[in-house]
């Protein structure tokens, strides 16, 4: 039984519910219904060769650099998950450097039986790195070039890298329905690494960790601006929590005003102008509060108990989705930015870290279903269609899965998991594909997608 | 007798009637539905029910038709026993999973506390400095899981330590604390709920809410790292430190 479901008005994600609702009768409360996500567009993927560069000369950093680049590139379009990749077994021997050594025929036809070829050349001169790379559509006779891309950095493993993430990104908003691609995106994350817990940074691929804050006590739920330049984080202080802001252009802490009580789990608007955050200033219980970017003008929105992790609905700014213990165990609700119109979304478990996606039309979460004392089983990230509530489930892999956030593509998901042992950063494509541990040194937590 | 040939008349017989009573259509290619699952027994006991303080009980369980046994979240035997030495009223529960779903026993094992001296808040000998009397008299107050409700036991250790805390004229910090299985946010705002019930109840024992300042952990300041009950409820705690 196959029904297919188009969710609200998105471009970009199809539900293919395979239920056994007929089938199944009194044993379908024990089945789980399978479900799939589509990612691009319910069109063919794309069937793209990537033929290695090929060294432009013989300066010793070329090689080196061109593996970086290769590999790099690769493994970009293949997170991309809007690509079929052809094995390179199937290659041609030749490879071509630049658009006169193409055989666009030998590409097109089978075995590669590729649709689009990217290829280049990679050369270091007197300590910079010269890249050129193209991408041809081989199927069609004339062969038309859709990309040539020239790029010169420092001759740097790093700049190899990043030379591959834009021009991987370039490929993917051609090729992937015009939406950017993520390659050059970062993720804030917590780590105890140092010895105590501090917001660290990332490559979207786990490369490139990197230490940020160094509070000395614990930093906990780091929340990139919009724009990327600060960094929202929940410090702990000698006498209570408040939230903290790091700028990432000073690379230091900057002002941001203490209030009563508690304070933590910030979230942006997506336009950068507002945060919301849970406060116990007002009653001495959680609540959440809305405030203007600076911290200034700080209102409260919600009047529950056990009040905590806002996020804003990026598309619209108007909605606010949290987690309340107002009724036992914490539930998912949404509300208007200005409090009112409250509506409870989840009504079973123990339902936390809602997550926004970037279209506005879902919300991850972090969900133990079957609760209860002794019961065996998890928390799983889950999905649910907030227009139909309809719920998918992400992880099946035990363990605790918590933290979920979006990439700004939203075709990924970053989440913190236990699954091996201790609790790591793991990403996966929203189809529950292409699962990926990024981080392994230490302890890692409460992972964080840039916008861009 | 033969034993599987008269099994085999009996589920023929159920077959038969089955058929009957659903009205059924006589088509031979009609599967027979599969047998329901058995349903899952559970059973869990104390012995002794109560106990004091530093005494042990043992828990007895015995399962039948289950495929995964839990004592507490953790998979044990179907059927067995162990010994528990609560330092706090438990109720342990048991989970039993199998192929009709999922049962559940608890049982209690009462702990009574050790017959404590009666505070006695005059003389104070003049070697005891504020702190080690605070420690010795303020002690922590535990919680039931994902709960921010005092206890009874917590009620009354909080309405006696608030006749030393206003004698005294001292000022406290009281600070929550979770175990380590809820999400990391939550947890903060639970640990900040179970903060501001102790400090409603030294309120209402008539400490000045100004005397009482209050900040949460969450499950970021564990006393026990372990995964079972025992250091879980070491873990649920409102600790109290005395401010200057």
């Amino acid at each position: 039984m196959v029904k297919e479901k188009r969710i609200g008005t998105g471009k970009t994600i199809f539900l293919l519910l395979l239920s056994c609702t007929s089938l199944c009768g009194f044993l379908s409360a024990a089945a789980q219904d399978r479900i799939k996500i589509e990612l691009n567009m319910g069109q063919e993927r794309p069937r793209i060769a990537v033929a290695d560069f090929k060294a432009a000369n013989a300066d010793a950093q070329t090689a080196p650099l061109n593996t970086v680049f290769n590999q790099t590139l690769w493994n970009d379009l293949d997170n991309a998950g809007i690509f079929d990749l052809v094995a390179k077994s199937f290659y041609p021997s030749q490879t071509p450097g630049q658009p006169s050594e193409l055989n666009a025929k030998a590409w097109g036809d089978p075995p590669p039986n590729a649709g689009v070829l990217t290829f280049g050349n990679l050369g270091v001169n007197s300590g910079k790195v010269d890249v050129q790379g193209w991408l041809y559509d081989v199927k069609n006779p004339g062969a038309p070039q859709i990309l040539g891309k020239q790029y010169k950095e420092d001759a740097t493993p790093d700049m190899a890298r990043t030379i591959a993430h834009r021009f991987a990104d370039e490929i993917i908003a051609r090729l992937g329905s015009g939406i950017a691609g993520i390659a050059e995106s970062q993720i804030y994350f917590v780590s105890n690494r140092s010895g105590n817990k501090e917001i660290w940074s990332m490559d979207y691929d786990g490369a490139n960790q990197k230490q940020v804050t160094k509070l000395g006590s614990i930093a906990l739920s780091p929340r990139i601006s919009p724009d990327g330049s600060r960094l929202a984080f929940s410090g702990l202080t000698k006498d209570s929590w408040q939230i903290m802001m790091y700028s990432l252009e000073l690379n230091r802490t900057v002002a941001f005003p203490r209030a009563g009580g508690d304070n933590f789990s910030p979230a942006w608007a997506s336009d950068g102008t507002k945060i919301a955050f849970s406060s116990s200033m007002h009653s001495g219980l959680s609540e959440i509060f809305i405030a203007d970017a600076n911290g200034a003008g700080a209102r409260r929105l919600s009047t529950g108990k056990g009040d905590v992790s806002p996020v804003f609905n990026p598309k619209t700014n108007g909605q606010i989705a949290w987690v309340s213990g107002r009724t036992g165990l914490p539930q998912i609700y949404v509300m208007d930015a200005d409090g009112s119109n409250v509506q409870k979304m989840t009504d079973q478990g123990y339902a936390v870290s809602p997550a926004w996606s970037p279209n506005g039309l879902l919300l991850a979460f972090a969900w133990v279903r079957n609760y209860g004392p002794g019961v065996l089983g998890g928390s799983d990230i889950y999905l649910m269609d907030i227009a139909s509530r309809q719920i998918i489930q992400l992880t099946h892999d035990g363990g605790r899965n918590d933290f979920p956030s979006w990439s700004p593509d939203g075709r990924h998901v970053v989440f913190q998991s236990n699954r091996t042992g201790n609790e790591q950063v793991w990403s996966v494509l929203a189809d529950g594909t292409h699962l990926q541990q990024l981080t392994r040194q230490g302890r890692n937590s409460q992972p964080n997608w840039s916008f861009k | 007798m033969n034993k599987s040939k008269s099994n085999r008349i009996v589920v023929l017989g159920v077959l038969a009637l089955l058929m009957v009573a659903s009205g059924c259509k006589k088509k031979e290619t009609a599967p027979p539905p599969p047998p329901p699952p058995k349903a899952v027994v559970a059973n869990l006991s104390a012995n002794p029910a109560s106990i004091q303080a530093g005494q042990s009980a043992t828990l007895t369980w015995s399962t039948e038709n289950a495929t995964d046994v839990a004592l507490d979240g953790n998979k044990v035997d179907p059927s067995g026993s162990q010994t528990v030495s609560p330092t706090q009223t438990t109720t342990y529960h048991l989970a039993a999973k199998g192929a009709s779903g999922t049962q559940e026993a608890t049982a209690q094992v009462e702990v009574a506390a050790k017959p404590t001296p009666t505070p006695t808040p005059a003389p104070t000998p003049s070697n005891v400095t504020d702190e080690q009397l605070f420690a010795q008299m303020v002690k922590d107050v535990y919680f039931d899981y994902d709960k921010a409700d005092l206890r009874p036991d917590g009620q009354q250790a909080l309405a006696q330590a608030a006749q030393l805390i206003k004698q005294k004229g001292w000022k406290v910090q009281i600070e929550g604390n979770c175990d380590d299985r809820g999400s990391t946010e939550y947890n903060l705002s639970l640990g900040e709920h179970r903060a501001d019930s102790a400090k409603q109840a030294l309120i209402r024992n008539g400490i000045g809410a100004d005397a009482i300042k209050t900040i949460s952990y969450g499950k970021e300041k564990p006393q026990c790292s372990e995964a079972n009950e025992d250091c879980w409820q070491k873990n649920r705690r409102d600790h109290f430190t005395l401010l200057h």
